[in-house]
């Protein structure tokens, strides 16, 4: 085939694809992730889920309305953001925290910077954050009830060792929609297909992270496929990470976006405070992703070489 | 600009609100709004060194040497809140523990050296007195109105008497400093509606309104840098 880049004049045709389709599909990938997330933590996890979607739909409505704009919630991005807010959070939250997330991740993230599109960062994202540091109870994960576990802590934080198997299916403590790493693939895969993401920020993200512990571990390949397989690497480097509004567009930019929050995942993992650093690293990419953009696009066809 | 007495008085509670407009004070603002008392004693004492300072400033505007104004102004703000503070730590010791080495730096408090240079300066001793009384009302507002937000919502109490409605909602990231920068932000967004189109805000971040003007001629008449970055803002 040849991969020479095809340029038409206009007109052109419409593929298909909406702002409504895309968001349709990122709800349907992270269809598997909920309901393991629903068998593993119990139905509580589901009414954190309900919850936290309608308040941020909810939200998005009454923000529209008050600053007199078209209600976008038709668009799934508020269902969206609410629903990855939600997978972030622990299965026995209280329900009053969720709205405040909802609300903070809604409206102070999304809303007042100017609706979908113009927002600087991830709202999900720095909605976690926020509660992260806001509430207590955020970094007290819940425990699986359809398991005995004695440990009190997330794998990252937890002194023994969670078996590949168990970090596979999810059967340890975190948040709700974190733990099931297959269900996670299973979603990434699905977002692979549709062509809703690319593979550059996954897999720069997850692979440094699996290099920088293989090393950090003493080239121990279990211990460093434990540390992918934990935490919020997966969600994030999947979900979070490929949003389209805060993420660099060119391929190269995608991967300095994976590479650099790998490395500040890496860093707060092993010399921060925190145990899990995946939100802060998405965040704080999320922030440089203009300079990225900026450093990393292509020279227009035909504009001769000159380095601007 | 028309220089009336009472808009003079007003305009420094909303339309150019030190704190929400002029984005001046910020330290202040973000150190000592996590609750209401010591918000409302650390404006009140930055009321009395401004209104205090502006019209002795504008009573020596004639004699002091517009080369040496600035450590002229310094020292004179310097005096009146050693003054204060030695008032406060009399009559008030909590309030005086509580606001510890900020009622000291009041000396360097944007707010106070600001009106000084673009106001207390250039105009007569009554107008200094009422802009200093805006000014340093509007300071005040701020700093309560932001310790409210703070203290009811991060620490369910006001003035330091607990709400036991709020006990369990409380969120306590709003006491600490990040959740200082964040209910600053979102009141400087608020204040920015409520004016839109009505605050002055290239006039007053003029090259003239700028307190190096004197100093920076060549680099305001080459470039009319303020002006521009105040367009990206908005």
């Amino acid at each position: 085939m040849n991969t020479q880049l095809k340029l038409s004049v206009s007109p052109h045709i419409h593929s298909g694809r909406s702002t409504r389709r895309i968001m349709l599909d990122v709800l349907i990938a992270l269809l598997p992730a909920t309901a393991a997330g629903a068998v593993i933590f119990g139905l509580r996890s589901l009414l954190v889920v309900a919850v936290t979607v309608a308040a941020c739909v909810g939200f998005e409505a009454l923000f529209s309305l008050i600053a007199k704009k078209p209600i976008p919630v038709g668009d799934l991005s508020a269902a969206v953001t609410g629903l990855l807010l939600a997978l972030n959070l622990p299965a026995n939250i209280p329900l009053w925290q969720c709205v405040v997330g909802s609300l903070f991740a809604i409206v102070v993230v999304k809303g007042l910077f100017g609706g979908l599109g113009a927002n600087p960062v991830n709202p999900a994202i720095t909605a976690r954050v926020f509660m992260l540091v806001a509430f207590a109870t955020l970094t007290k994960a819940a425990f699986p009830t359809i398991v005995d576990t004695a440990s009190s802590a997330t794998p990252l934080a937890a002194e023994k060792a969670t078996s590949l198997t168990d970090l596979l299916l999810g059967l340890h403590g975190g948040a709700i929609g974190e733990t099931c790493a297959a269900a996670l693939l299973l979603g990434g895969v699905y977002l692979l297909v549709r062509r809703v993401i690319t593979w550059h920020v996954p897999v720069a993200f997850i692979g440094t992270v699996f290099l920088t512990s293989f090393i950090m571990e003493g080239m121990d390949a279990t211990a460093a496929l434990a540390a992918i397989l934990s935490g919020g690497l997966l969600i994030g480097a999947i979900f979070m990470a490929t949003d389209y509004v805060t993420s660099p567009a060119t391929p190269w930019g995608k991967i300095i976006f994976g590479l650099g929050a790998s490395l500040i995942t890496f860093l707060i993992r092993y010399f921060g405070s925190y145990p899990e650093g995946v939100s802060f690293a998405i965040l704080f990419m999320n922030i440089l992703t203009p300079y990225i953009s900026s450093w990393t696009r292509r020279r227009i066809f035909g504009m001769g070489g000159s380095k601007a | 600009m028309k220089n009336n007495n009472l808009s003079i008085l007003l305009k420094g509670i909303i339309k150019e609100n030190p704190v929400f407009v002029l984005i001046l004070g910020t330290c202040p603002s973000l150190a000592t709004t996590n609750n209401v008392a010591g918000a409302l004693g650390m404006g009140l004492a930055a009321l009395v060194v401004l209104i205090c300072s502006n019209v002795l400033i504008s009573l020596l505007r004639k004699i002091i040497p517009d080369s040496v104004r600035i450590p002229c102004y310094i020292v004179i703000i310097a005096g009146f809140v050693t003054i204060v503070e030695m008032i406060v730590h009399a009559y008030f010791p909590a309030l005086y523990d509580m606001l510890g080495v900020y009622l000291a730096l009041i000396t360097v408090n944007c707010i106070i050296l600001g009106r000084a240079e673009m106001f207390a300066g250039k105009n007569s001793v009554g107008k200094s007195a009422l802009d200093g009384i805006g000014m340093g009302l509007g300071f005040t507002v701020a700093l309560v109105l932001m310790a409210t937000i703070r203290e009811v919502l991060g620490n369910a109490s006001f003035a330091g008497n607990p709400i036991a409605l709020l006990e369990p909602y409380k969120i306590e990231f709003l006491v600490k400093a990040p959740g200082g920068m964040l209910v600053y932000g979102l009141l400087i967004a608020l204040v920015y509606v409520i004016t839109r189109g009505k605050a002055p805000l290239k006039k007053s971040f003029s090259c003239a309104g700028c307190p190096n003007a004197g100093s920076c001629q060549t680099a305001c008449t080459s470039a009319q840098a303020p002006e521009s970055e105040k367009g990206d803002a908005q």
